[in-house]
């Protein structure tokens, strides 16, 4: 190998890990907007009474929480409560396209807390939901 | 003639006969053929009777819960009726932001069941949907014919299965537009054919 093709490739692998890095996305940047709205800080541990806790919403026939879709252990699929359509993992650590496009995470905690809870998630649920898919 | 040859003749004809029932579905056709709903028919394995999902945005929004049903099932009317109101989409928060709300409302609309290309879209465009309620795919007309022989408790009261708003349970090639019924399968129970 000359020497010109090795520090091409050293570049172009420094290249593709900070693209690749960029691509999967990092929860920061939604926590650091929870953070400028006054939240924080988040714990996974509060995020995990939340997950469970049941809610009876205007309308709800039964009780819900993000566990009646979503199930208690984040790592395997869970099951749409009224579809029966399986749902991928929630957690990053198997599943790693989870949190890595803000957009799509706030859009489905504004569908999914105004369903479940009846309103919108706080930005402290929000990060402390954060936090809890992390450490899964 | 000898008793050769009428034995040879009657072997013959009773091979014939045989072969003729074994080909035609005893020359009464299932529920698609009767009804020429079919564009093909014979031996070939049938293709897609429905155009499939082509839009990657209502395929990703609206497939996420439940199969992303294809355009050619609704007609248009239909579809703006259920995109109106997403925030209470049968029972459930479906709401998008408004640019990709008008994407995948233009898709529907484009490519719903009246005057759809396929002749088993059409089919479901040929009467309206009454009611104000939001419209329902399994409510059509079209869809109570098709599906007017299949027992209640093998869909409702089977888990597998749960609701006729589960096509993918039982046409396993719904998301790519099959839902001929020599491939249906009923899950707990097998083959379908009516």
């Amino acid at each position: 190998m000359s020497r010109p093709t090795s520090n091409s490739a050293l570049a172009l692998g420094l290249g593709a890990a900070l693209v690749a890095g960029a691509a999967l996305g990092s929860p920061e940047s939604l926590l650091a907007t929870y953070q400028r709205a006054g939240a924080g800080p988040f714990d996974a541990s509060a995020g995990a009474r939340a997950w469970t806790a049941e809610h009876s919403p205007p309308g709800a026939a039964e009780p819900r929480s993000c566990a009646t879709c979503h199930g208690n252990d984040l790592t395997k699929p869970g099951r749409h409560a009224t579809t029966g359509k399986t749902i991928e993992p929630m957690a990053p650590s198997v599943n790693p396209q989870r949190l890595a496009d803000p957009v799509k995470s706030e859009r489905w905690f504004g569908r999914n807390c105004r369903w479940t809870l009846g309103r919108e998630c706080t930005a402290q649920e929000k990060g402390d939901f954060i936090r809890l898919l992390e450490s899964s | 003639m000898n008793a050769k040859h009428i034995i040879a003749l009657g072997a013959a004809a009773l091979a014939f006969g045989a072969a003729g029932i074994a080909l035609s579905d005893q020359g009464r056709g299932d529920d698609d053929e009767r009804e020429d709903q079919v564009e093909d028919s014979g031996w070939w394995p049938r293709g897609r009777d429905v155009e499939p999902v082509a839009n990657a945005s209502y395929k990703a929004e609206c497939g996420g819960c439940h199969l992303a049903y294809p355009a050619g099932l609704l007609p248009a009317d239909a579809w703006q009726r259920v995109m109106a109101d997403l925030g209470q989409h049968y029972g459930d928060d479906a709401s998008l932001d408004p640019a990709t709300a008008t994407e995948i409302l233009g898709y529907l609309t484009a490519n719903g069941a009246d005057g759809n290309a396929r002749l088993r879209s059409r089919a479901f465009a040929a009467a309206p949907i009454p009611g104000d309620r939001p419209p329902r795919i399994t409510e059509t007309r079209y869809f109570r014919r098709k599906h007017d022989e299949v027992p209640t408790r093998l869909v409702l009261e089977n888990s597998q299965v749960g609701s006729f708003s589960r096509c993918e349970t039982c046409h396993s090639g719904a998301e790519q537009g099959r839902f001929n019924e020599d491939q249906v399968r009923i899950p707990g129970v097998g083959r379908w054919d009516d």
